[in-house]
């Protein structure tokens, strides 16, 4: 097996919050161990809820925050602990996309020096070769390359989402990080920025981290998938085997709640929802974290905490729930919900 | 019975650079207990049309055209009459609750504001009512809940608070203007629930307003689809899904991905729709939709489509509406 591109292991971010007036000092464990690989060329999707801390794991490898405790492997070295002056080379071998295009982009350069900073930064093209080098990279994303000489207040949200993946993409870097690229968008602008990103990986073949809400575009551009729930990884496994068998109640109840844009089907579709909010990550529930909210909830479930577990003969597919059999048989929360309705 | 009568309804806005037609000529009815939902992306007018029905827009928007609510045309009354129709017989909930809501007083005080101002109600009757209303918007433990203040509550229960709010004085019309858009599906899935389930206890229409068509495929009865400021389609939401005329229409159902509906192959792609949107300020005189239709002749971008009935109850505005067989 190849050796992976990035390697997570028992991740941790707590943030200290002062409390007002207690002088105690609180915890917020954003993220609470949380451990994945992403192969060469493969696209990782991060699913969950606000407040999952799906963007502190994205955060946390780029070395925006600094973790708690863990390790993060980047093409195997260790960069849990660089200091900063040695993070920044890293931006060669991880590279990112955010959310807002409009707040991502600096107003006041021009595209062409935008998409080329990188490059400049790293000393990887010299001056001459930048003006045609950021053409190419314009021409990729689909950018006439005219646009260069324009500021981004000038492009709609799609164009100026472009230009991020060209920027990001401009050093060829093994990982690319993309926190909710296209939420911001619209569904017609949507489709086109999805297709550009899988038809760059296709080409390129980096291997992509990609942190979303949206089950659906998830589904849409990732390999494999991991659930988050409140700080953990619920459940893991490849796309097609997470979509069609979700084992983890929070998963099942994730996949049912997304609407269908078909009225007839949605309205004969059989909906789990969910009672309750997501618990505070200052103090998470004791045992299975998603006890509270859990339609098939067991007394076992409130006392003792489920670790990630491969299910045998299921493809690489891992959950995190007592009530999952050995086999992969998942407890049936449809039943359940009927009833308490 | 029609409640809501909006006709021939366009809107400018004057800038400093060029006037900007965010609407132009709309018309649609709002019937008793029905649930209508528009929808389009951002720029299309929807939340125009929103704010235009209550009396919302700044002072820079040109405003022409009908809404009447049960006959009396709200764009002609006084203002002082427009206020005690808004929040009584015409309410609204809007896309982010922590924003429209008060952070300095407590949930209890702001939905009995509402009670005191148009119903007269004792400061003692308007909690007591608050505390049932928020009961009945299923905010759990309403007594305790009542005398919490927003930043106390999830994005949920906020949206819970604000439609406890918008039903206080039994409205003929709820406008809702994204009202999921901030919450997690999860969430969203028991807001929707609980919209429709007012409609049904309390009898109040729901005018929806969205850009998410699995959103409207949930509680629409009857949808309304927007494009430049125009209504470009209008069906019940299960001939619309079933059978979309437009090919704007068809180019937004086409490119939303769906759910366990990828086929298996790695190279598969979502449909896109060509071109921009057009630029409000200088609005076509053609179809607005013709530089990005692959059905576009020179009918199409020379003259605009009037709204015309192509199946029963299913009105669109194309020269060549229709499905892919159809159409060829």
């Amino acid at each position: 097996m190849t050796a992976p591109v990035l390697q997570v292991d028992n991740l941790k971010k707590h943030f200290p919050v002062d409390s007002g007036l207690r002088s105690s000092k609180e915890i917020v464990h954003a993220v609470d161990g949380v451990s994945f690989s992403i192969a060469p060329g493969e696209v990782l999707g991060l699913v969950g809820e606000s407040g999952s801390g799906k963007s502190t794991v994205g955060k946390c490898i780029l070395r925006l925050l600094e973790p708690t405790a863990g390790t993060i492997t980047l093409q195997g070295t260790d960069i849990t602990r660089l200091p900063r002056r040695r993070v920044r080379p890293l931006r060669r071998k991880m590279h990112m996309v955010f959310q807002d295009p409009y707040s991502s982009l600096n107003p006041r350069m021009p595209i062409g020096r935008i998409v080329g900073e990188p490059l400049r930064m790293h000393n990887l093209v010299d001056g001459s070769q930048l003006e045609r080098r950021v053409s190419e990279l314009l021409e990729m994303v689909a950018l006439r390359p005219e646009l260069r000489h324009r500021y981004p207040h000038e492009l709609s949200g799609g164009q100026r989402q472009r230009v991020a993946i060209a920027r990001a993409l401009s050093v060829q870097p093994p990982l690319l990080i993309a926190d909710e690229p296209v939420s911001a968008l619209d569904v017609s602008v949507q489709a086109s920025i999805l297709n550009l990103l899988k038809d760059l990986q296709a080409e390129l073949g980096f291997s992509c981290l990609f942190v979303a809400h949206d089950l659906s575009t998830v589904e849409f551009l990732c390999d494999r998938v991991a659930v988050m729930y409140l700080g953990k990884i619920v459940e893991m496994a490849p796309r097609k085997e997470l979509f069609v068998h979700p084992k983890h109640p929070y998963t099942q109840a994730l996949l049912s709640a997304v609407p269908v844009p078909d009225a007839k089907a949605q309205r004969h579709r059989q909906r789990i929802v969910l009672t309750g909010d997501i618990p505070s990550p200052v103090a998470p529930p004791t045992g299975c974290s998603f006890h509270t909210r859990c339609p098939v909830v067991q007394e076992r479930n409130r006392i003792e905490e489920p670790q990630l577990r491969e299910i045998s003969g299921q493809g690489h597919h891992l959950v995190a729930c007592h009530l999952v059999g050995p086999n992969g048989e998942a407890p049936d929360i449809t039943r359940e919900t009927s009833h308490a309705q | 019975m029609t409640l809501l009568h909006v006709s021939g309804l366009s809107v400018r806005f004057r800038t400093e650079d060029n006037p900007v037609q965010a609407l132009s000529d709309v018309s649609f009815a709002l019937e008793e207990r029905e649930i209508l939902a528009i929808v389009g992306e951002s720029g299309c007018g929807k939340s125009v049309t929103a704010m235009s029905i209550l009396g919302l827009l700044p002072s820079t928007a040109a405003i022409s055209g009908r809404i009447a609510l049960e006959g009396r045309d709200l764009l002609t009354l006084p203002r002082k009459e427009l206020r005690s129709i808004r929040g009584k017989e015409l309410s609204m909930i809007f896309q982010e609750p922590m924003t429209s809501l008060n952070p300095v007083f407590t949930v209890g005080r702001q939905v009995g504001e509402v009670l005191r101002h148009h119903e007269g109600l004792s400061r003692r009757a308007a909690r007591d009512r608050a505390i049932e209303l928020l009961d009945l918007v299923g905010i759990p433990a309403p007594q305790r809940r009542v005398d919490e203040y927003p930043h106390q509550l999830s994005g949920g229960m906020r949206q819970r608070v604000m439609i406890a709010m918008a039903v206080s004085c039994d409205p003929k019309v709820l406008i809702a203007d994204e009202p999921t858009t901030a919450l997690d599906v999860t969430i969203q899935a028991g807001i929707l629930d609980l919209m429709r389930d007012l409609r049904d206890k309390l009898g109040t229409a729901i005018l929806l307003i969205t850009h998410d068509l699995g959103v409207v495929a949930d509680v629409a009865e009857r949808v309304i689809v927007m494009y430049a400021g125009r209504k470009v389609e209008e069906a019940t939401a299960e001939e619309l899904f079933e059978h979309p005329q437009h090919p704007y229409t068809m180019g937004l159902l086409a490119a939303v991905p769906r759910l366990r509906e990828q086929p298996n192959g790695e190279r598969d792609r979502l449909a896109e729709i060509p071109g921009m949107v057009p630029s409000l300020s200088a609005p076509p005189s053609h179809c607005p939709f013709a530089p990005r239709c692959s059905r576009a002749d020179e009918l199409t971008l020379s003259e605009l489509p009037e709204l015309r009935d192509v199946r029963p109850g299913h009105a669109v505005a194309c020269f060549h509406p229709g499905d892919e067989r159809t159409y060829s």
